[in-house]
């Protein structure tokens, strides 16, 4: 997976989570929980689909650096990335 | 055209006895008979004085007896006179209400318009004085239903005053409810007095939120309530109906099809009476403009309790108005 | 023969619209089967019937706007023995045709009717308040009908698309909803206000070991953990779990644990972990996510939304240090989680940085008192620093 798909598969997960947002406009820099005004149960939600879709499991521990929706994307597309 | 009035203080009682006086004065053919009328000054004061005045042909005591006296009023009223028959409460009229129905009101019909009776019958009525079950109630509504009469209810004191007059010249039966309770308000009265309608309501505070629709002894009450309900926003319309019968629709309709919401307040019991009538015609004439059902305040359905506390929680109150009011006008959340 | 009624699904609700039938004339239900979708003001909710039986006439049509009580279907007695056999044809004198049944179902007072045509309002979306729609409410609905054609969104530079007009209504009428609750709960409810830190050093610790070794979908969040304590504790303090119904406190025999769920765009709504003491910590995490989801996007039942005995409002990992709330009536206790933040503590005479939240309890003053309130708190903070006994569920 390229670093443009997992993008691409992270912002599809949000439109499901957060419906609201009009993610064309995200700063992608940010804490997605303040960004996007999710709680811990939709962070997790996102986790989990990010699994569902990618099989890519982020352990509790890297969650710091999947906080904002460029860490995400990069850390899927390095983790679904067998070389990586 | 005329200099400017100037006013008297007074009372209800005392206007009631200044418009009988100021009746016999000018017309012989007037007298007053009824219980203790005359050298007792009548059961709550009200003829005080005329049997000095008149002396005993024209203030005249009666045997207990209402059924008789009234009797007698009525053959005195075919005969050409021009009787006021005092009855002391509303409770005892019934046993004159034969009389009252079945010849007074009915005559003029059944003599095929030859005989009319012009006779006044003032009663008390209401409780609110601890006056207990037999002394208490309020039966205008027992008038009210019957063709033939014209039934008032002055609740100030210029309309206790200024209806004799036009009552006495009506040539047909016209019944009198004085409320006990009234008897003792102070007040003015103009100088020289002007005369007042026998027919028409009167808006005795004009309001754009709920009508009260009230008469004689609630009056006061309904004044309170709209106060209190002032104080929280809601403006409401008091209207004092001044005649039960003929009922001025007129008005009562005008109002609430402004305000769009209606409480009917009576010291009468809720069912079959003066409430259930004013209600009915209030659905019937405004349903359209109607935004609340119509409300009703009316006395508890017991025979008006004796102790004080029991009394008070018998009669419509002003808190009771107020609450019925806001109802209407912010609904029951 | 037994009436279906609009149910109430909280205390706030005076009236809801069916918006559709899941069973027909003749089928046979049972007491706990959803028979039927309701929209209250604020969402859609999948209702029970309370009684087996067979539907002998369904009295409300969809789209239809009925105050809380009104019967909505008729169900016979037999039948829930299993008789598939039709209802018995119901007779008709000819001289009383029956009336169109929606005609009759929306209380409008008649000048609002009047109203309501002279400004081309459909009655059907309007919502009254004490369950019947007065003028007011009429010209409410055309006012906000106006407002929503005439504002346009460009000056709106939130990320959120404009809204459908019923979304607006919707959420207004939400807005009100909620108004009434919480106006209600502060004029009736004398609160009380206690607070303590919890040192979630112990819980966390445990909760993120365990967490390591599981896949993602089999994680457990804090606030479960916190969830799971309060519900055990409450079944423990039956005068923090329950109702006042006129005016008599009746403590609840089961801890049906509200969970106080923002709505994207605004709007709060409380549904109910149902026998959450009860539930292991898994089974209640699971249980959190779907009430959680369907909550915000899907449908609720009724049960989730009417029998809650106690609430925990919880602000998550981004809300503030502390929250003093509005009691959900007829409850009467509510328990608020701060944020979970690393904050400085005491240990043993040294200073160290541990997670702590701060756990607050608005409760009835009526029904409880500040010492009992306050052992109550004590009790889940006790039981958050075992949090290894708050894993298994109880019979």
């Amino acid at each position: 997976m390229n670093a443009q798909d997992s993008h691409d598969l992270v912002l599809r997960v949000i439109a499901q989570i957060a419906p609201d947002v009009d993610v064309g406009s995200l700063d992608e820099d940010r804490d997605m929980r303040r960004e996007l005004d999710l709680d811990s149960l939709d962070f997790q939600t996102l986790v989990e689909r990010i699994a569902e879709e990618t099989g890519v499991q982020i352990p509790e521990t890297d969650y710091p650096q999947v906080r904002s929706l460029r860490g995400m994307a990069e850390y899927v597309a390095a983790a679904g990335t067998p070389s990586a | 055209m005329t200099a400017p009035t100037s006013v008297r203080p007074t009372t209800y009682r005392e206007a009631i006895r200044e418009a009988m006086r100021e009746a016999m004065r000018r017309d012989d053919r007037v007298f007053l008979m009824g219980e203790d009328v005359g050298r007792y000054g009548g059961g709550f004061g009200v003829s005080l004085g005329l049997l000095e005045e008149f002396g005993e042909d024209r203030v005249r005591d009666t045997p207990l007896s209402e059924s008789g006296f009234v009797g007698a009023g009525i053959g005195a009223a075919l005969g050409g006179m021009r009787p006021i028959v005092e009855i002391m409460t509303v409770n005892f009229s019934l046993l004159a209400l034969d009389q009252i129905l079945n010849t007074a009101a009915t005559l003029l019909h059944m003599s095929g318009g030859q005989f009319n009776v012009p006779l006044v019958i003032r009663m008390t009525t209401g409780g609110g004085r601890q006056l207990a079950a037999q002394h208490s109630h309020s039966l205008e509504g027992y008038y009210a239903h019957i063709p033939g009469l014209r039934v008032l209810a002055p609740a100030t004191i210029e309309d206790a005053y200024g209806m004799l007059e036009p009552a006495l010249a009506d040539p047909d039966p016209v019944v009198i409810f004085e409320h006990g309770s009234l008897y003792n308000e102070k007040g003015t009265l103009p100088d020289p007095p002007t005369a007042v309608p026998l027919e028409g309501a009167a808006v005795r505070r004009a309001g754009t939120d709920v009508t009260l629709v009230t008469s004689g002894g609630c009056l006061g009450r309904c004044l309170d309530a709209a106060d209190d309900l002032a104080g929280s926003g809601i403006s409401a319309e008091v209207i004092d109906l001044r005649s039960l019968r003929p009922i001025d629709d007129d008005t009562v309709g005008a109002s609430v099809s402004r305000t769009h919401r209606a409480i009917v307040v009576d010291e009468g019991w809720r069912s079959v009476g003066m409430s259930a009538e004013v209600a009915a015609r209030i659905a019937e004439r405004c349903f359209y403009d109607l935004d609340a059902p119509v409300g009703r305040v009316a006395a508890v359905e017991v025979p008006i309790p004796y102790p004080r506390h029991l009394e008070a929680a018998a009669l419509p109150s002003a808190e009771r108005i107020a609450a019925a009011a806001r109802k209407a006008v912010l609904g029951d959340g | 023969m037994g009436e279906f009624r609009m149910p109430s699904l909280g205390a706030d609700m005076t009236e809801g619209t069916l918006l559709e039938w899941l069973v027909r004339p003749g089928d046979v239900v049972h007491r706990g089967d959803v028979v039927a979708v309701v929209d209250t003001s604020k969402s859609a909710i999948d209702v029970e019937v309370f009684q087996d039986g067979r539907v002998e006439r369904l009295l409300v049509e969809p789209g239809t706007t009925v105050p809380v009580g009104q019967p909505l279907a008729l169900l016979s007695d037999e039948g829930a023995a299993g008789s598939t056999a039709p209802p018995a044809p119901v007779p008709v004198a000819a001289s009383a045709p029956v009336p169109e049944p929606h005609e009759a179902h929306i209380a409008a007072s008649p000048f609002a009717r009047r109203r309501a045509v002279e400004l081309g309002v459909d009655l059907s979306s309007v919502s009254g308040h004490g369950g019947v729609i007065s003028v007011a409410d009429v010209e409410r609905a055309a006012a906000g009908r106006e407002e929503s054609a005439t504002v346009a969104p460009v000056s709106s530079p939130a990320p959120v698309s404009s809204p459908a007009p019923e979304a607006s209504s919707h959420a207004r009428a939400m807005r009100e909803a909620i108004a009434a609750l919480m106006a209600r709960s502060k004029k009736e409810i004398p609160h009380y206000y206690l607070t303590l830190d919890i040192d979630l050093h112990t819980s966390l610790g445990w909760l993120t070991s365990r967490n390591a070794g599981l896949p993602v979908d089999a994680r457990v969040v804090p606030a479960a953990l916190l969830l799971k304590a309060v519900a055990v504790a409450a079944a423990e303090f039956p005068e923090m779990n329950g109702h006042v119904v006129d005016g008599a406190y009746r403590p609840a025999d089961r801890v049906n644990l509200g969970v106080a769920v923002a709505l994207r765009g605004g709007g709060l709504m409380a549904p109910a972990l149902v026998d959450a003491d009860r539930l292991d910590l898994d089974a209640l995490m699971t249980a959190m996510k779907d009430l959680v989801a369907r909550a915000r996007g899907g449908r609720l039942r009724s049960s989730e939304m009417s029998d809650g005995t106690l609430t925990v409002t919880n602000l998550g990992e981004q809300g503030a240090q502390s929250v003093h709330g509005v009691i959900y009536p007829p409850q009467v206790a509510l328990v608020g989680f701060g944020r979970i933040a690393e904050r400085p503590v005491a240990l043993e005479g040294l200073l160290g940085v541990h997670p702590v939240t701060t756990a607050t309890l608005a409760a009835d003053h009526r029904v409880s008192d500040g010492h009992r309130g306050g052992l109550f708190l004590a009790r889940i903070a006790e039981l958050l620093d075992e949090p290894e006994n708050l894993v298994g569920g109880r019979p």
